[in-house]
């Protein structure tokens, strides 16, 4: 049943609409349709935003299941001390300024025959064109007894800014001086490349301050640093000496929260803060939908308009997707991939034809201290041969060294997403 | 059914223009990423809203040359053809400040 969301209620809110409509043109400036955009990240708030911007005649329902927007990119520097929660909430309401029809609840299936969404709460909702954007969520089975350690706090993640961000603070803050910190690091693919190794930066910038006699280790199941490695270790070296110690080709397999330790395939490793990233893959709602076309983890799109090679008439953003070839998980990139999405759902939409020839730019800014920064960017194009987007030759790199202009730089960074997505 | 015609005409007319000016708006939305919506910036970066276009294409050309020193906009300008510059800096020199 269409309790909450039928189309006659949304043209009942909007008197502008509804009236174009009655003028005859419904077709032309009227509500001509209705986008319905599954989560409120990086990706899907910024596909709302601008196809409200590039057509106010289309009607854009965001359905996210948390009322305040958490950023993943800048938590580390919740840990490292030098920013707080606040800092990396916002607020929905910009939104809603563009007329984003801002819904919080869960989405629970996906009916793409019928193109109708089911709320947890709020009953069905129609679409025209459905955009997902889920985020990841954690293949907890490949990390034995990791689900029941986390729910009973003894492991975190914190690879989703929230909660888990917030407890692993309080873990941080209350191990003792000489502790160990164990951050394990999946195989890539993974969410935010550099993340990991931004986030050991800051918990040795909080240690060296609070705690100087503890030790970050990190645990790699990749065989070496798997983005800016030079950057970091350079930086590791110089601002925290004898601090953090790397060790690659370590992958966890299970956790024992009665011992405090990670269990690699070989040895175990104890620690006094044990924060394992899991594996990821895309977010439940995308295997729900039948999006997940790659590894059991992601769904391939034509990166044209980012429609899914799976279901049509449905798009899949950011993290979700199956990169295209050197291309990170990362908020810029989901920002990125949500503009090419707006417009080639609002050129569908009118009957035009997509943008042929998309390209993006991905910059990541990595703090290895409260005010030191690096960075990584990237160009990628459409590339009709490969059929895929791919990073153009030439074009990118990282910094030339940590350096504090490029501390401003990347906190203005995160001041402009923020507003280029939510405001 | 006058007013249907008309909606018809327009409705015909909207693909020939849409083309470049959709290019061009694309191109230019990934920089807001860090230089704000439409290129009015919340700060920290230069906003690129209401530029003159030639003060734009001289810019990015001496990023890419090398000729102006940057921190990574050097690396970025280099993935731009002269045309989509050109397209880019027209873009926002038609965006209100």
């Amino acid at each position: 049943m269409r309790k909450n969301f039928g189309r006659r209620d949304f043209l009942k809110l909007s008197g502008a609409a509804a009236a174009l409509a009655a003028s005859g043109c419904a077709t032309l400036g009227g509500t001509k349709a209705r986008v319905v955009v599954v989560g409120g990240g990086y990706g899907g708030a910024t596909a709302a935003k601008y196809i409200r911007l590039w057509d106010p005649s289309i009607e854009v329902v965001l359905v996210e299941r948390a009322n305040i927007f958490t950023s993943c990119p800048i938590s580390n520097l919740v840990l490292g001390g030098s920013k707080t929660m606040e800092d990396i909430r916002h607020s929905y309401d910009g939104l809603r300024r563009h007329g984003v029809q801002v819904v919080t609840d869960e989405v629970t299936a996906v009916d793409a025959a019928k193109k109708v969404v089911k709320l947890e709460h709020g009953g069905d909702v129609s679409y025209d064109r459905l955009i997902v954007s889920p985020g990841i969520d954690f293949m907890f089975g490949e990390v034995a007894g990791y689900e029941d350690a986390m729910k009973a706090g003894r492991v975190l993640h914190a690879w989703k800014a929230g909660a888990q961000t917030i407890a692993l603070q309080k873990q941080l803050a209350a191990m003792k001086d000489g502790g160990v910190f164990v951050l394990s690091v999946p195989l890539a693919p993974y969410r935010c490349p550099p993340g990991p190794y931004e986030r050991a930066s800051q918990v040795a910038s909080y240690l060296k301050k609070n705690k100087p006699r503890s030790k970050v280790l990190i645990l790699d199941a990749n065989p070496d640093v798997t983005s800016k490695g030079p950057l970091f270790k350079k930086a590791w070296a110089e601002l925290y000496p004898g601090m953090i110690e790397f060790r690659g080709n370590s992958k966890a397999v299970g956790v024992d929260p009665k011992t405090n330790t990670v269990k690699l395939e070989v040895e175990d490793v104890r620690g006094d803060v044990l924060n394992v990233v899991p594996p990821h893959r895309a977010g439940d709602i995308a295997v729900k939908a039948g999006l997940i076309t790659a590894n059991n983890r992601w769904c391939g799109v034509d990166w044209r308009t980012m429609e899914s090679t799976a279901v049509k008439g449905v798009h899949v953003l950011g993290d979700a997707t199956l990169s295209a070839p050197g291309m990170p998980k990362s908020g810029s990139m989901a920002n990125q991939q949500a503009k090419v999405c707006a417009s080639a759902v609002v050129a569908l939409l009118s009957g035009r034809q997509p943008n042929p020839d998309p390209k993006i730019v991905n910059t990541c800014y990595s703090f290895v201290s409260d005010s030191e920064v690096i960075h990584v960017a990237s160009v990628h194009q459409w590339d009709a041969g490969q059929n895929t987007l791919i990073p153009v030759k030439g074009a990118g790199g990282v910094s030339a060294a940590r350096n504090e202009l490029e501390g401003k730089y990347g906190w203005a960074w995160a001041q402009n997403i923020w507003q280029d997505t939510l405001g | 059914m006058r007013i249907a015609l008309v909606c018809a005409v327009v409705l015909a007319a909207a693909p020939l223009l849409a083309g470049a000016q959709d290019a061009a708006r694309d191109l230019a939305a990934s920089c807001a990423m860090c230089h704000g919506t439409n290129g009015r910036s919340a700060g920290g970066n230069e906003p690129l809203a209401g530029m003159a276009k030639e003060d734009l294409v001289r810019k990015l050309n001496e990023f890419r040359s090398g000729a102006k020193p940057a921190t990574i906009m050097h690396q970025i300008s280099k993935g731009y053809s002269d045309q989509q510059i050109d397209q880019v800096a027209a873009y926002f020199a038609a965006q209100k400040k």
